[in-house]
């Protein structure tokens, strides 16, 4: 719970994490957005403009997206995934980054009610939908019942996966693909966890199915 | 990854202009396939096209049939309640194919443009005449034990890898495609190539046109259907062999039949030949049997596929004895 005091996921601007990997990644960050300005002509779109024009290669697109119910004006280049978005943008790395190619279902969130691999879809694609992350899930201090079911049936060892299966193990419920183990094995398949957590989660889902609270 | 343009066009023509003006200019839909190989520099355009915004959602009934918009989710599909009641066995194959999230985000004409390739394809260290035309097939000769066992040609031995199109051209679909020539409609069947001594050409659609939809006729194959995928684990995986099975049966007698294979050949693998010889026949394991021996005329393995020559017609008995209720 320590890292949690230190880290304000309702923060408007993501969780303002202050522990060493968080100075790293601001330092890289930095760095590299040295480099791009290097690089970048200083050109940036207006929103209204991207429907009648083509976007250059080095050109920053205006996207608004509301994340975890905050609408955010932002401004990425073409190439930027929506996990790096999240991550190396808004600092909300509770999204995890495992293969980067659409495997292993760690970057899950859900855009628009509905999940999604966020490595394999470009932010500006994304422009003015609604995406929710694993920081998004919780209501402030009380965690989402399916959190919650993850603690009480140990479904985790490492916790890399945990993130994309939540919101994964969220939206099979949501979708009424959780009514059997089968169906819950099935439609949790793009979710992998290398230390073989299964049977845990599996039993996770149903007991949040089975209980009845909404989801 | 390498740069890239960006335009998303709230107009067909416009979508349409933009390709003809740029060579080295793509669509854009899902992205589950292209996003994946432009990270891996196996492919690079230069511009992208995003087709988001066009209004191709659209599942709907019309006369004769249905038509799937091409930017209708697989997701959305095989969910739907018309899907369900009229080609179930499309639903089946999209189920089957890639993940819940990938499916949410694939589309139908998305997911017949995802590139026919194999592990050498996505090597871009190693030869592939499909990436690079010229360099020669890595897996000619090498690790082949996912590969084709019809169809193929010394260039490419590739399998073309969607589930959704084996069941589209079991149930004699056309796509409805449109450019700067205007509309044309092409049957299902020959939408995807053959390698031959282009396999980089995957599809007969030109570069700059657009798929609008996909067309599936009324079929008396609304039950006694089946979609059968065998692979190395129980979800979320390519086919090794996958079939598509639909019978019509009449008082035991085989009315009418459609088969295809996917994971055997460069292109969904119609097998009409089987089919005819279906016609007429009792449901029995036996014909079934018959069928299968038909179906593998003509297969050929490499080094490490063999086991395919036995696991295809097997799956082929298999997908039609589950689609007859005699399994």
């Amino acid at each position: 719970m320590a890292e949690k005091k230190n880290c304000d996921a309702n923060s408007p601007k993501g969780n303002n994490c202050t522990h060493h990997s968080e100075e790293r990644r601001t330092f890289l960050k930095q760095s590299s957005a040295m480099m791009a300005l290097a690089l970048t002509p200083p050109t940036v779109l207006k929103a209204a403009d991207l429907d009648e024009k083509v976007a250059e290669k080095f050109e920053k697109v205006p996207v608004t997206l509301e994340i975890n119910g905050v609408k955010q004006k932002l401004s990425v280049e073409p190439r930027v995934t929506v996990l790096d978005l999240l991550r190396e943008q808004l600092n909300l790395t509770g999204t995890k980054k495992g293969c980067d190619y659409g495997q292993c279902g760690a970057c899950t969130v859900h855009i628009d009610g509905t999940r999604v691999n966020s490595c394999l879809t470009f932010a500006v694609m994304q422009d003015g939908k609604k995406i929710t992350t694993i920081e998004g899930l919780a209501a402030g201090e009380e965690l989402h019942p399916m959190q919650e079911a993850f603690i009480k049936h140990d479904g985790f060892q490492c916790g890399y996966c945990t993130p994309g299966q939540i919101m994964s193990a969220v939206a099979c419920i949501r979708e009424g693909h959780a009514n059997s183990e089968a169906e819950i094995r099935e439609y949790m398949s793009g979710n992998i966890c290398r230390c073989g957590a299964y049977p845990n989660i599996v039993n996770a889902i149903l007991e949040v199915k089975n209980g009845g609270q909404k989801v | 990854m390498n740069q890239f343009q960006y335009a998303r066009p709230a107009k067909q023509k416009a979508a349409i202009d933009l390709l003809v003006k740029d060579q080295n200019a793509m669509f854009i839909a899902g992205g589950t396939n292209l996003i994946d190989l432009m990270k891996r520099g196996v492919m690079t355009p230069e511009k992208l096209v995003d087709i988001n915004r066009l209004p191709l959602k659209g599942i709907e009934k019309v006369q004769g049939g249905v038509r799937v918009g091409a930017l209708a989710l697989n997701s959305a599909v095989a969910e739907d309640k018309v899907i369900l009641e009229k080609f179930p066995l499309l639903s089946l194959a999209l189920k089957s194919g890639a993940s819940a999230q990938l499916r949410n985000m694939a589309t139908v004409g998305g997911n017949m443009m995802q590139r026919t390739r194999c592990y050498y394809f996505y090597d871009t260290a190693l030869p592939c005449n499909k990436r690079e035309p010229g360099t020669g097939c890595g897996a000619l000769e090498g690790f082949n034990r996912m590969h084709a066992i019809f169809g193929f040609s010394d260039k490419c031995i590739a399998v073309h890898p969607s589930d959704m199109s084996v069941a589209l051209v079991t149930l004699d679909a056309t796509v409805l495609v449109t450019g700067p020539k205007g509309e044309r409609q092409i049957p299902f069947i020959d939408f995807h190539r053959l390698p031959g001594d282009h396999p980089e050409v995957d599809t007969n659609l030109a570069r700059n046109e657009l798929i609008l939809a996909v067309d599936i006729p009324e079929s008396p194959f609304t039950k006694n259907v089946e979609y059968l995928k065998v692979r190395e684990r129980a979800s979320y995986a390519f086919a090794l062999v996958s079939v598509a099975a639909a019978l019509d049966i009449d008082h035991n007698t085989i009315r009418d039949a459609r088969l295809a294979m996917g994971g055997v050949a460069h292109k969904p693998w119609r097998l009409s030949e089987a089919e005819k010889a279906l016609v007429g026949k009792p449901v029995s394991e036996t014909t079934f049997e018959q069928a299968a021996e038909i179906a593998m005329r003509g297969a050929k393995a490499f080094e490490h596929n063999a086991y395919k020559l036995k696991l295809a017609p097997n799956s082929i008995v298999q997908a039609l004895k589950t689609a007859a209720g005699i399994a």
